[in-house]
């Protein structure tokens, strides 16, 4: 069985800063990891290699840079790892991505067949959910997205049956592989890389793949080109028009300022302090 | 958020950002209509109220567009859709449609876009309305936003201007799709605000057919597995929510959160850091990545008030903030703000409320 991990190298956001008066985000010292929603469908993808054996490729499209996240999930235990780098793809929105990834995709699978295609639910930094059910359409794949359990694969007969998160409940889908999920996250909890994995990881000459050795076949489809989505501006928050009221418990007693506050907000709004009366009341 | 009208952008690296004559004829505004055994999810109806809005600006027709099996009640579907503002609905009937798969609903929303070609198609960011958005905006290869705040038609351009948070939140950004049609979006649930119904509102229904075979689609639905009701936190639809940050330092401090909460008869919310350390579950959490809500009361103790967490809650009527920070940013956004420390404020904010209540319940009796 072979199965190819999609990730994407992602500023860790929990200490991006935005820049107080410019709005520009500054990158300076800000550390890039693996998309940790991406974490959920390698371990996934590990989980289905040590029950049936076969080989699992990462792919991840990105600067050169990137080449350190993909040697982090050779560390975890994946077999291979291809990224795909070139100038030509800067500035690629969700479709020109999909359109580089499939292509890198089909290529990997003419060295060896691929029966799955995992993604992260989406990216902590476009937070679009776009790329995976891209891929599929590009490919042809079954998609299964927010899939919360792998029930059964059954590769005798090329099936899969998974749970899949929807509104409300869950559906239990039955597909044919080959096929794309994209894992929901908390389904799963990656495992720990041992020492020797890592030092194999460090090691490991991750293949670089330029758009030719992607197979990209119309450079329009790629990079700003093959954008159709246009960035017009990038801002910051506004403040509301009309400011806070202000009190703080420094100039009067926390007592006061809780009483003054619970006096405007119900006075301002009765039906608030009717309704909290009448659950209250309950 | 911002009244500034965002700039028509530049052309870079040689690529066209004309609309092509033959896209031209693109018209109309349409909107996704979402249903689960036999009920329309309430998003659709905000997007409708929406599409209102962006209809009007351009001068166009607002379609909804139902899909489903011949035994669901997709007529009285349409119908309430006519009452929260659509003029027409688009209906495919048909058994392979009954219940959600992503092959049937992508061939039969890809066919009526290219048959009827309305220029705008918006969509819930739910499970459902992201995995048919990402499928149908690849096939038709044209330009999709995600999880938009903020939906305004470009007067230079007439195109869709959507603002959505970016960067994890902490910035915003507008996207238009120019030298493509449709312009697609999704708006995630309880964003936009739920339009009045109008019932006696009437509108056309246009049939369609699918052109499909249950043995043409491979994937099969087994099984429907409904969340059980009795422990689900219904903090979207909260009329009051207590939400706790990081500034409570720790989970034992989280405990005042709950403690006014009770008191108020409140939902307890959460920022997403409070959410990664394990205090609360992550259905808890108030933000981007988490539940958009729209209580009546919003208090927000020991919250900075990032981006990522107020677009999931400025939509609040009051809002409390509690912030030993003056600048915060949270009360840029507040309607109340107090500077203090939040596990010195909440206990005793919780007694006066307690007391508050007390008071007027006897007075009432």
């Amino acid at each position: 069985m072979h199965i190819v991990v999609c990730i994407k190298q992602v500023p860790d956001s929990a200490q991006i800063r935005v820049h107080p008066v410019t709005n520009t985000i500054m990158r300076q010292g800000v550390p890039a990891i693996v998309n940790p929603y991406d974490l959920f469908a390698l371990e996934e993808a590990l989980r289905l290699k040590d029950k049936f054996g076969g080989k699992v490729t990462m792919l991840c499209m990105g600067p050169p840079q990137a080449e350190d996240a993909l040697k982090k999930c050779i560390s975890f235990g994946a077999d291979d790892a291809v990224l795909v780098t070139d100038r030509s793809f800067a500035g690629a929105d969700t479709l020109a991505t999909s359109y580089a990834l499939a292509a890198a995709v089909r290529q990997i699978g003419k060295e060896q067949k691929v029966d799955i295609v995992f993604t992260g639910k989406q990216t902590i930094d476009g937070d679009t959910a776009q790329v995976g059910p891209g891929i599929a359409k590009r490919l042809g794949l079954q998609l299964l997205t927010y899939v919360s359990r792998i029930a059964d694969l059954d590769l005798e007969n090329d099936t899969i049956t998974v749970e899949r998160r929807a509104e409300g409940g869950v559906q239990v889908l039955k597909t044919a592989v080959p096929c794309l999920i994209t894992m929901l996250e908390g389904t799963n909890e990656m495992r720990f890389a041992p020492l020797e994995n890592m030092i194999h990881a460090a090691r490991y000459p991750v293949r670089k793949w330029n758009k030719e050795a992607a197979g990209i076949e119309d450079v329009t489809k790629i990079g700003l080109k093959g954008s159709p989505t246009v960035v017009s501006k990038v801002f910051g928050p506004t403040p509301r028009a009309e400011k806070a009221l202000m009190q703080s418990v420094e100039d009067a007693s926390p007592r006061d300022v809780s009483l003054n506050v619970i006096q405007k907000i119900f006075t301002q709004h009765p039906t608030l302090e009717r309704d909290i009366l009448a659950k209250a009341a309950v | 958020m911002s009244e500034a009208e965002p700039k028509k952008p530049a052309a870079r690296g040689g690529r066209n950002l004309e609309l092509p004559e033959h896209l031209k004829a693109y018209k109309g505004v349409w909107v996704f209509i979402e249903h689960d055994r036999g009920e329309a999810h309430s998003v659709s109806w905000e997007l409708l109220g929406e599409g209102r809005k962006l209809a009007d600006t351009l001068g166009v027709s607002l379609s909804g567009v139902i899909m489903g099996g011949p035994d669901e009640p997709l007529d009285a579907i349409a119908k309430e859709a006519y009452s929260f503002g659509a003029e027409a609905c688009y209906i495919i009937r048909d058994p392979v449609l009954k219940g959600y798969r992503n092959e049937p609903f992508t061939k039969g929303m890809t066919d009526l876009v290219n048959k009827y070609q309305p220029e705008i198609v918006l969509l819930g960011a739910t499970t459902m309305g992201r995995d048919l958005a990402g499928s149908v905006a690849t096939t038709l290869a044209t330009g999709l936003t995600a999880d938009c705040t903020e939906l305004r038609i470009d007067p230079a351009t007439r195109a869709l201007a959507a603002t959505r948070p970016t960067f994890g939140g902490s910035l915003l950004c507008t996207i238009m799709t120019l030298a493509y049609r449709p312009q697609m979006a999704t708006v995630r649930p309880r964003v936009m605000r739920m339009p009045d119904a109008d019932t006696t509102r009437t509108g056309t229904i246009i049939e369609d057919s699918l052109g499909m075979i249950e043995t043409d689609i491979v994937t099969k639905l087994l099984d429907f597995i409904a969340d059980e009701n009795s422990n689900k936190v219904n903090l979207a639809y909260a009329d009051i929510i207590v939400s706790g940050g990081k500034g409570l330092k720790n989970p034992d401090n989280f405990k005042l959160i709950w403690d006014l909460a009770k008191v108020l008869g409140a939902e307890v919310g959460a920022t997403r850091p409070v959410v990664q350390s394990g205090w609360v579950d992550a259905e808890r959490q108030v933000g981007q990545t988490g539940k958009t809500v729209r209580p009546k009361l919003y208090i927000a103790a020991g919250i900075s008030g990032a981006i990522q967490h107020r677009v999931g809650m400025e939509g609040a009527d009051v809002i409390i903030a509690i912030n030993t920070d003056p600048n915060a940013p949270i009360f840029d956004f507040a309607h109340h703000g107090i500077v203090g420390n939040a596990m010195q404020v909440l206990p005793v904010l919780t007694d006066t409320f307690r007391e508050h209540i007390a008071m007027r319940s006897r007075k009432a009796a």
